[in-house]
């Protein structure tokens, strides 16, 4: 059977996308490395809980849990929405737009193309984790292992979609970029970037369960330390694929509706 | 090949006055105008021609040529290339076309154009026996030589501008819509593009729209031309037609052995340039046989041509007589 032609062009895609991604390693590096919040938040979360645990998070918690956070974030972090408002006010959207593969698998494709690039980092972080964590406290169930594969890339398709569709508005908008700065702020403060979601007042978690961040990061990282039974694992791994079908259609929509107004300026 | 009916384009902008007070109650209260980018245009293209698309800055060129490639969305008419509806993108439709800007490059700015042709030989999905064939085309044709394995970012503007011609045709396209492709090279960089353009057309048949600033281009490459003014068709045909209808008059140009007077040349025609080896005198078309023979009769005539006016006088004249018919138009609505 012969494969569809957007499938056999991906090799290709990769190839290029890590080309890039390499070409331009030393931005890539100073942008990783800016993303040190979670072992900022590590620091402090450890001196709080220096004295008594803060819940279930004793110090060897809160670094297991910071770390894992620290890998996710890297393993799953998107920056479409700032390349799409750039392309889109210069016009060089119109480069993706001319060719037979759909722009959002293009973008997608040199996102994921950086991965190896982002492993550099995230490898020897998940050394340490494991090391902090201790091998015997590991799930054992092989179910919430694939769980978290599953949430690991729901995570990354909810953060890429979700950028995607802000990055989308700049058709109908001078900029998006802000309306990204404030889902950030939201996303800081919900996800468990900086505080556990476990750790938030009841009120405040029923409000965040309903709301995409915690799919972002705190999903994948609960996974990874254990912090769910296999029941529990399932029932929010399907509200994260619920939140990737709503923000995979929100993205097309806003697509097709943005293309219509597309402006191609700038010659 | 191409069918445009009745093809229109409308652009919202937002109009803010300069300074602060502006700025603010723009926030609360933001007007626009329409711009009539296209205003109704109507033209059809054959199979294999080679077609200039000419007009001054703001003419509607480029936004028509976005139209055709499926960039931008019509507000209304009807388009066709090859039977597609452009703003639908089809990939079949987008296998066939190409827009090459002298503007914008699609070529990787930090690799060598080498991983941009491979990434379109799969993007397009190109046999590679095919891939290679056309490489190999591509590079005699346009003498690429090792450029192709240099970082982008390395190359002068006409080195890019050959390997981002090379990058646009690695799927062959049938239709190539071309905007500006010469734009900043040198003279003979220009010349060289010209060549490729009109070989590859012959070789492949592929239809050409080109605009282009440059007369040369537009000479060289073009039996026909559609000229737009302020979105608005205002010629269609054969170049030299152009030529007789808005320029009727022909220039003689007389290289002199030896200085003349300007008082020996003003009974020929009207002196149009007069240095003291050449004079350019301009007469109608059927006072040429005359004139050339009176000026060898009577004037020190080393050597002596016969030419159009040159195509930029032809369509300024063209571009200031529309926009004359406008304003009397615009007068005319006035109550």
């Amino acid at each position: 059977m012969k494969l569809p032609a957007t499938a056999r062009a991906l090799p290709s895609l990769f190839k290029v996308g890590f080309a890039e991604a390499v070409a331009y390693r030393a931005e890539f590096l100073v942008w990783m490395f800016s993303t040190t919040m979670p072992l900022i938040m590590l620091a402090l979360w450890c001196a709080v809980a220096r004295d008594a645990p803060v819940e279930r998070f004793g110090q060897k918690e809160f670094v297991a849990y910071f770390l894992a956070t620290f890998i996710v974030r890297q393993l799953t972090g998107s920056w479409v929405a700032w390349e799409m408002n750039f392309e889109i006010r210069r016009g060089t959207l119109a480069l993706r737009l001319l060719r037979p593969i759909h722009p959002m698998l293009t973008f997608a494709v040199q996102n994921l193309s950086a991965q190896p690039l982002r492993l550099v980092v995230a490898l020897p972080m998940a050394a340490i984790w494991l090391g902090s964590v201790g091998a015997g406290q590991l799930s054992r169930d092989p179910v919430l292992w694939i769980a978290f594969g599953a949430a690991m890339l729901g995570s990354w398709l909810v953060t890429f979609l979700t950028s995607f569709a802000i990055g989308c508005l700049a058709f109908f908008m001078e900029s998006s970029i802000k309306i990204m700065e404030a889902w950030l702020t939201l996303f800081f403060v919900f996800s468990g970037y900086i505080i556990p979601v476990e750790l938030f007042p009841p009120a405040v978690r029923v409000v965040g369960d309903w709301l995409p961040f915690r799919y972002q990061i705190g999903l994948p990282v609960e996974l990874m330390t254990a912090a769910h039974d296999r029941q529990a694992a399932l029932a929010l791994l399907g509200g994260q694929w619920v939140w990737v079908s709503v923000m995979l259609g929100g993205a097309i929509l806003l697509w097709r509706r943005g293309l219509e107004r597309f402006a191609a300026y700038g010659g | 090949m191409i069918s445009v009916g009745d093809l229109s384009k409308y652009y919202q902008v937002h109009k803010r006055p300069p300074g602060l007070k502006a700025a603010v109650r723009s926030v609360f209260r933001r007007s626009y105008t329409t711009v009539k980018a296209v205003d109704g245009i109507t033209f059809d293209i054959r199979p294999g021609e080679r077609v200039g698309f000419l007009g001054p800055n703001g003419a509607g060129k480029t936004t028509t040529l976005k139209v055709l490639a499926g960039l931008l969305h019509p507000t209304s008419g009807d388009v066709r290339v090859d039977g597609h509806v452009p703003r639908r993108r089809e990939h079949v439709f987008l296998k066939k076309i190409m827009l090459v800007t002298g503007q914008k490059q699609q070529l990787l700015w930090d690799l060598p154009p080498a991983e941009t042709f491979e990434l379109n030989r799969a993007i397009y999905d190109v046999p590679n026996a095919e891939f290679r064939e056309t490489i190999a085309e591509l590079t005699e044709l346009l003498e690429l030589g090792d450029l192709v394995t240099k970082p982008t970012r390395q190359l002068s503007l006409g080195e890019r501008m050959k390997c981002e011609l090379a990058a646009s045709l690695i799927h062959r396209p049938k239709v190539l819509f071309m905007d500006e492709p010469t734009i900043g090279l040198d003279v003979s960089m220009q010349a060289v593009i010209r060549t490729f353009i009109k070989r590859y057309n012959e070789l492949r048949g592929a239809t050409i729209l080109l605009t282009s600033h440059y007369m040369d281009d537009v000479a060289a490459l073009c039996p026909r031309v559609i000229v737009i003014d302020k979105g608005r068709l205002s010629y269609n045909g054969g170049l030299d037609a152009l030529v007789r209808q808005v320029r009727p008059e022909k220039r003689v140009v007389l290289h002199l052995q030896s200085p003349v007077s300007p008082a020996a040349l003003a009974p020929l025609g009207k002196v149009v340039a007069h240095d003291t080896a050449e004079a350019v005198l301009q007469v109608a078309q059927e006072a040429v046989n005359a004139t050339v023979t009176r000026a060898l009769a009577t004037l020190p005539v080393q050597d002596l041509t016969v030419e159009n006016a040159p195509l930029e006088e032809v369509m300024s004249e063209l571009f200031a007589r529309s926009r004359a018919a406008r304003e009397s138009e615009q007068e005319a609505a006035l109550p």
